[in-house]
């Protein structure tokens, strides 16, 4: 067990604000990431060679909202202007210089830099919408600032650096957003230098500066607005162009102050694939991904300090909203719409069932698809599921198992031998999931039934918690197969599944007992086996499933009673997670102030309300390997400690599907 | 009460139950003598004109006598018979397919594991066998003649190994023993004694404290046997385990049998004794051969294919009284620090590694 509880220290300072900020959240440190960071030649932490006196001023980190207002008025007044162009996502830099005088074009102002534009917290003043898109591309245009003021610069002396560092950094948080920016950057002589590290200032130099380019800005405000030669950030494909800002009072509200510099520079390189992890205290990512989003959502107020990295909506406001859409949604197959909702509203829950859901609706969407003339099926495909998965996402972040579903998918589609026809192709992914879901999760739930009953034994008291599908199976397997037990039940709020489970178990003819969570210290005397679901195992032998999970195992190890997972290998993770907080889902807080059927317990009405109060809704929780007996699996009973040899195993296995 | 000679009562028990005594030990070797430890030599293989006669009777080649042949030398631990049987078997057989002759093997392997049920290694042994000879995939591809003599020379390659092994875990332990100290051993592991045997001749200084092991008396035993290679020897009963831990510096068992948990099944007394030595910190080293891992994975100590043995303990007991006469326990991987094998010197975790490696 993890016996070190005090909150680390240690900065990652690739992910981690470095040294500008407020002192960094405990919690926060080093988030475990399955997937490889391309390594960015731009790192926060490299210092970045001066090429003018001016820029090392320039903070690299998104400046405080007044800049922002410089930055607009800088665009308006056009003189220098380098918008972001992250036209091409991949492409980190920023683009071709604008000719001579640059000026922000109104054409800057497509795309929406609504986002950054909030990000910035500022109200932006006059040039309203179109100074803030300007501003978002913003952080460019801050630093170009200084230029443009300093004399109406032309472009060459326009410093691609600061500049450069800020789209570099900007880049990476906002590279999904390719369509948001809209405004081109300008790049100035130096553009060869892409990717310019950022030069660290102090938050003091950065302010003063800030307030020397608002004044410039301001001055040069009068000259009036030049459209700005803008080169197209044309390759930003405005996607979601015309969605109005959202939540604008969110985004201004939150601090802007807050992590300007946070942006995990390097996590977001990957275009096509959104960050599955993305850390929701990242006001400019929050902002981008937004404005991408198909689903909206409000961001919860009164959220609790800790959880802060991760997302957390208002429920309930979605559904109608979503369901009116339906029929207006090019960009996603009807029937993974579908699943996403259902998602949404809570109708399919567990892990395995969810991950057949969106199996499925892959299979429907995949019928469906035709390859766009002058595109390849892999290339193509593999993005359009993408942009599904970041629907599904949006809808509830993935459980684990849907993510390695995603990526055996995805191994699948790239595999496809180009020597196939369209429809052969489609016929082979569609044997392909049917096989996986057949395999992995149906065959693999008996195997594990098989060997785990044979750790039933007549007399036996088990107890179970929550609702798992594979401990379902065992317990009436084991009832058919004539062995005399009794079962034990543990419920917990909110979502008392454990109801359900009584309700199948009681209908078959089993003896039971229910009970809530608080009681299970009282009943642990009596029990003499605990079997329990698991939506993840980590490669630590670490279990990751639902909240309480680690309460039961925990006292059933106390009182000496072996605790048994049942969990499928497709479930297995090659992450090490070592405690409950770096990675987890928050619910809806609503739901734990309410009680159903008791509207005398009103105190908590109006929480929202109270400005020191926060409601956690955790939806997981992680239970170290010391607690858990043994692991049953579809490759048999095997121990915590040999879970990253399975994950070996099935990794090889995977490769020769 | 210990007797200096052992009665001649006592040594129909220990017949019975396959324990090796001196006087065993001496009839054994003067059987051995008959007997040659090289393989017998293959029996010409029928001809396929032999085979094809409708009258031709197949001669019977019994696994179980095969077995008890090889069982007869005293140095060999039953399940290396076990697995030089089943190798005569594929070698005689006269199957024509590999279903066939892995059928053949499969009920000769089923024989010999019910010939003792509660013998964890011959059933370990028999399985990992079975695997071991069947797994190469190569085989499908080969005609039959190549397949079968590919598979008799792996059979003969797992005997050699577990024939050796016990060699291989001996020179691998002699690092951890070092002049000066003390090790207490529990029950009679040809094994163990192959290691202090070993360390003797290595002229190291040492000297062992053996439990009494009661009622199989195998303290008794292994102090005989130590006594004759010079090594000094203590016999402590098995209550003053703890009162004597202090001055120990190792445990050192055999096993009967290692479980996927990386726990290990040992005579009755081992989980104490582990148990003690953990808690006083000192290591318990397990000294097991490779075919000895087995894909079981107890629970609990009840959670073990009962084996009992009567106790006795010498007086009459009144019938009312129960006597608890299990023989074995399970001693969990918490409690061990390392496993000597064939395969190298492992941590607990590795057992189910190797496990799975073999059996996916």
């Amino acid at each position: 067990m993890d016996t070190r509880r005090a909150p680390r220290a240690v900065i990652d300072p690739k992910v981690r604000k470095v040294g500008f900020f407020a002192p960094p959240e405990p919690s926060q440190s080093a988030l475990p990431d399955p997937i490889p960071l391309p390594s960015s030649s731009l790192s926060p932490v490299m210092i970045p060679p001066p090429r003018h006196s001016s820029e090392n001023l320039l903070p690299h980190a998104r400046p405080p909202a007044s800049v922002v207002s410089g930055a607009s008025s800088v665009s308006i007044e056009g003189s220098v202007v380098a918008g972001g162009s992250y036209g091409s996502s991949s492409e980190l830099f920023p683009a071709p210089m604008s000719p001579a005088s640059s000026s922000y074009s109104s054409s800057r102002f497509v795309g929406g830099g609504d986002g950054d534009y909030f990000l910035n917290g500022v109200a932006v003043a006059s040039p309203g919408r179109g100074g803030g898109k300007t501003a978002a591309s913003f952080p460019r245009g801050g630093f170009e600032l200084p230029e443009a003021k300093a004399s109406s610069v032309p472009a060459s002396e326009l410093t691609t650096v600061s500049v450069v560092n800020d789209s570099s950094l900007g880049i990476r948080e906002r590279d999904k957003a390719d369509n948001g920016r809209g405004s081109a950057l300008e790049v100035k002589d130096q553009t060869a230098n892409s990717k310019q590290k950022k030069d660290k200032t102090t938050k003091a130099e950065r302010r003063a500066l800030q307030e020397a380019q608002r004044a410039a800005k301001a001055a040069a405000k009068a000259e009036g607005n030049k459209a700005s030669g803008t080169v197209t950030s044309g390759n930003a494909k405005p996607a979601k162009a015309t969605k109005p800002p959202q939540k604008v009072d969110n985004a201004s509200a939150a601090a802007s102050e807050k992590k300007g510099c946070d942006r995990p520079p390097e996590k977001d390189r990957k275009k096509d694939v959104p960050q599955p992890r993305m850390q929701y205290d990242d006001q400019s990512r929050v902002e981008k991904a937004k404005r991408r989003a198909v689903v909206k959502q409000t961001e919860a107020r009164n959220r609790v300090e800790l959880f802060r990295h991760l997302p957390q909506y208002e429920h309930g406001s979605l559904l109608p909203d979503l369901e009116a859409k339906f029929f207006q949604l090019d960009t996603v197959h009807p029937a993974v719409y579908k699943a996403g909702l259902q998602y949404l509203s809570g109708n399919i829950y567990g892990s395995n069932a969810r991950c057949i859901a969106m199996l499925q609706a892959f299979q429907d969407a995949i019928r469906d698809y035709r390859v766009p003339p002058e595109k390849t099926l892999v290339r193509d495909l593999t993005a359009k599921i993408s942009s599904y998965v970041s629907f599904l996402i949006e809808c509830r972040p993935l459980s684990i198992s849907m993510g390695n579903a995603i990526k055996f998918l995805k191994t699948r589609i790239a595999k496809l031998p180009l020597t196939l026809s369209e429809s052969e192709s489609k016929a082979s992914l569609h044997s392909d999931i049917e096989r996986f879901i057949n395999e992995k999760i149906i065959l693999a739930d008996k195997v594990i039934v098989k060997h785990a009953v044979t750790k039933i034994r007549d007399g036996d008291v088990l107890l179970t918690y929550g609702l798992s599908s594979a401990v379902e199976m065992l317990l009436l397997h084991a009832h058919d197969l004539g062995k005399q037990f009794r079962v034990i039940i543990v419920d917990s709020r909110p979502q008392l599944r454990g109801k359900i489970l009584l309700r199948r178990l009681v209908e078959k003819g089993l003896s039971c007992t229910y009970t809530q969570i608080n009681a299970l210290s009282y009943i642990m005397h009596e029990v003499t086996r605990v079997f329990l679901g698991a939506s993840s195992i980590l490669s630590n032998g670490t279990v990751y499933s639902g909240v309480g999970t680690a309460c039961v195992a925990m006292i059933a190890h106390s009182f000496r009673v072996p605790v048994l997972v049942c969990c499928e290998a497709y479930k297995f993770n090659e992450r090490v997670q070592l405690d409950s907080i770096c990675s987890n889902e928050l619910g809806d807080p609503e739901v734990i102030s309410k009680v159903l059927g008791r509207e005398d317990v009103n105190y908590l009405d109006g929480w929202a309300n109270t400005e020191n109060l926060q409601l956690l809704n955790l939806i997981y929780d992680a239970t170290p390997s010391d607690y858990i007996s043994m692991i049953v699996t579809d490759y048999g009973m095997v121990p915590p400690t040999s879970v990253p040899v399975i994950v070996r195993e099935y990794r090889r296995e995977q490769l020769w599907i | 009460m210990a007797d200096p000679k052992i009665s001649a009562y006592y040594q129909t028990r220990m017949a019975h139950f396959g324990a090796v005594t001196n006087d065993w030990l001496a009839q054994a070797q003067s059987a051995s003598a008959i007997t040659t430890t090289t393989p017998p030599p293959p029996s010409s293989p029928p001809t396929a004109a032999t085979l094809s006669d409708p009258t031709y009777q197949k001669p019977s080649f019994s696994v179980i006598d095969e077995f008890n042949r090889w069982r007869k030398q005293p140095d060999l631990a039953e399940a290396v018979a076990a697995i030089r049987a089943l190798a005569a078997v594929i070698r005689s057989s006269m199957a024509t397919t590999m279903m066939q002759l892995e059928i053949e093997l499969k009920s000769a392997s089923d024989s010999l594991k019910s010939w003792d049920t509660t013998s964890i290694s011959l059933t370990a042994a028999c399985d990992l066998f079975m695997r071991y000879v069947t797994r190469t995939a190569a085989l499908e591809y080969e005609d039959f003649n190549s397949a079968k003599s590919r598979l008799i020379e792996r059979a003969d390659k797992f005997g050699e190994i577990s024939y050796t092994a016990r060699k291989v875990i001996a020179m691998l332990s002699q690092d951890f023993i070092f002049n000066g100290c003390t090790i207490l051993v529990h029950g009679f592991s040809r094994v163990v004694l192959e290691v202090l045997k070993l360390a003797a001749q290595n002229k190291k200084l040492f000297r062992v404290l053996c439990t009494e092991g009661r009622p199989d008396r195998t303290g008794l035993r292994l102090s005989n046997e130590l006594v004759k290679l010079d090594i000094p020897v203590k016999l402590v009963i098995d209550s003053a385990v703890a009162y004597t831990m202090d001055e120990v510096d190792m445990v050192f068992v055999g096993a009967d049998g290692v479980v996927e948990s990386g726990g290990i099944i040992n005579m009755m007394g081992t989980y104490q004794i582990a148990m003690v030595a953990k808690s006083m910190s000192k290591p318990v080293y397990v000294a097991a051969e490779s075919y000895k891992f087995a894909r079981l994975y107890p629970l609990d100590q009840k959670d073990l294919a009962p084996a009992l043995r009567p106790v006795d303990f010498g007086v009459p007991i009144p019938s009312k009284v129960e006597v608890e006469c299990s023989a074995r326990d399970y001693t969990p991987p918490q409690y061990l620090t390392l496993l000597f094998t064939d395969l190298g010197v492992l941590t607990p975790s590795v057992v189910s590694d190797e496990l799975i490696q073999l059996y996916l």
